[in-house]
């Protein structure tokens, strides 16, 4: 296996006074080009934290990570994030908002009228070229994420790293986002590496399903295949009784072996 | 794996097609003049209301300062004392024997010079506090003694290191303006959210573009409310410091009306005073407005 993206015994302390946790212990990941990988967990179990220190926001306490056999420890475009939140900045419109990346990633290497037309291009890969003269206060909650996967796109990044992107989302557009990332995925083969605690969304996107452990010192408890071939279809999934093991086996994972106890 | 289905049978009915006849509507427009008086009843339900409590109010001023002996004249004597200044605010007869538009404009200048400067040092300043912790340890306590100095108890020390009323004017009005614009751009430069900063941080902006890009307009709701703070304060101190430093401006106006015992030239000129003092506030309420267009929001 070739890696690409490799995560090497990473442990994160967060120490605050005399206080200190740890967050997370020995993770090991390889992730290959081209590949959808999710990474599952319930909340506060630290896989927000893992996603920043590979986009670089948060630093290792030990360990390093690896993209193409190089360290990288501060952030960049290489590994854009989708947050969560969108995190569209609210006085720039859609285009600016997308633009803003685009000058810096290739001020150099693109024209003006270049990047304003590879600007349009990203906008229409997601369907959103209709609302670029918009602020993101005027368009609804799956546009605004729609518009920031086109702000990430739009930096050809090695990874894509979307954190959590459709929680904030109501059911039938976080569908509708779903098939549109896993369309894109298809066409441009891009290396994704998906936060999620949606246990359908990580087997109908992923390739491989991460699962931690709950935290403090959070593990990779397992690491699923799913060998379902692409293209997926939502409906024909629904009875697929690959899909159906693979969802009883994350459920199992999540609410047997590690069940979440605060919760309880 | 084997697994059991069960079966639903479910039925759906078809809606029966029916051909509706498709009528064209043409969108009724409300006549114009129903628009117009639309408008004048807005305008009318917003202007009445000042009005009828201006007029009680001047009635009542008239009635109590009416009788012979009163300390203050009533607004009619206002009125008949003060006509050649109302009409005439343009007249220059040399020395400070000007019209009120030359004084507002002498203090008006004053305002403008002092509070751009405080406006530029106090926006970087307040950068630097909301920007790094140090500063913040270092300088917050000395702000918060100060800023609570009264403008006036500055003017003496001012006029020691300058020698001069001006510039001691322009520094009084920089040194009460400048502290709610510190303060406030702090406020707003430590509130912009971390998901801003890691967009930042994504795009490698450098620092120059991380403060004219993100920080400036995700600050600029708190910089303008502090700027509009600042403006108010300003316009608080130059009248005070006219008093003392002399001159022409409208501060002393109202000095030298009262030592030639004009009464109701005071009066016309605080009505001035506070009138251009509104205008300032709105001023800069409405650069906030238009500056801060779609931050606000969200």
């Amino acid at each position: 296996m070739t890696a690409y993206l490799k995560l090497d015994h990473i442990d994160k302390v967060f120490t605050r006074g005399a206080a200190t946790t740890e967050v997370l212990k020995d993770i090991n990941l390889t992730i290959e080009k081209g590949e959808y990988v999710s990474i599952i967990g319930h909340s506060g179990c630290g896989k927000s934290t893992l996603l920043n220190i590979i986009a670089g926001l948060t630093g290792v306490t030990t360990g390093v990570v690896l993209l193409e056999n190089r360290e990288v420890n501060s952030p960049g475009p290489d590994r854009a994030v989708v947050f969560q939140n969108h995190s569209l900045l609210p006085w720039l419109t859609v285009y600016e908002n997308v633009r803003l990346g685009v000058d810096k990633v290739f001020a150099k290497t693109k024209s003006r009228a270049e990047r304003d037309a590879w600007v349009m291009h990203n906008l229409n890969l997601v369907q959103m070229a209709h609302a670029r003269d918009k602020r993101p206060s005027e368009i609804s909650g799956g546009m605004k994420q729609r518009v920031g996967i086109a702000r990430a796109l739009a930096m050809e990044p090695k990874v894509l790293l979307l954190d959590e992107p459709f929680g904030a989302l109501d059911a039938l557009t976080r569908a509708h986002l779903q098939d549109s990332v896993m369309a894109l995925h298809q066409k441009l083969g891009n290396t994704i590496l998906m936060i999620t605690h949606d246990v359908d969304e990580a087997v109908l996107l992923s390739d491989r399903i991460v699962m931690m452990t709950n935290g403090p010192s959070a593990r990779i408890g397992e690491v699923l295949e799913v060998p379902l071939a692409r293209p997926r279809k939502r409906l024909e999934l629904a009875t697929n009784a690959t899909y159906l093991k693979c969802r009883q086996r994350v459920l199992e994972f999540l609410y047997e072996r590690h069940r979440f106890v605060e919760a309880a | 794996m084997s697994m059991t289905a069960t079966k639903i049978e479910v039925k759906t009915a078809k809606p029966v097609a029916t051909v509706a006849p498709v009528v064209a509507l043409t969108p009724k427009r409300p006549p114009r003049t129903e628009a117009y008086a639309r408008m004048a009843r807005e305008t009318a339900v917003r202007v009445i209301p000042p009005l009828i409590v201006i007029a009680l109010l001047t009635l009542i001023w008239e009635l109590v300062c009416r009788r012979a002996g009163s300390a203050l004249p009533p607004p009619s004597k206002v009125f008949s004392d003060t006509k050649e200044l109302i009409f005439d605010p343009f007249f220059d007869n040399g020395g400070i024997d000007k019209g009120l538009f030359w004084h507002l404009s002498a203090s008006l200048q004053r305002v403008a010079f002092g509070y751009s400067l405080s406006a530029i040092a106090g926006i970087a300043l307040g950068v630097l506090v909301g920007q790094s912790v140090w500063a913040m340890r270092g300088l917050d306590p000395l702000f918060q003694v100060l800023r609570t100095i009264p403008p006036l108890a500055w003017l003496p020390l001012s006029l020691a290191a300058f020698r001069d009323g001006q510039p001691s004017a322009i520094f009084v009005i920089f040194i009460t303006s400048i502290w709610p614009i510190i303060i406030n751009t702090a406020v707003g430069i430590r509130n912009i959210p971390q998901d801003y900063r890691n967009v930042a941080a994504v795009v490698q902006l450098n620092p120059l573009e991380f403060f004219a890009k993100i920080m400036i307009p995700a600050a600029a709701p708190y910089i303008f409310t502090g700027l509009r703070i600042g403006i108010g304060l300003s316009w608080l101190a130059i009248v005070a410091a006219e008093m003392l430093i002399g001159g022409v401006g409208i501060g002393f106006f109202i000095w030298d009306a009262w030592n030639s015992s004009h009464i109701s030239e005071i009066i016309l000129a605080l009505f001035y005073v506070g009138i251009v003092g509104f205008v300032l506030d709105r001023l800069i309420a409405g650069a906030g407005k238009l500056v801060t267009r779609g931050t606000a929001q969200n």
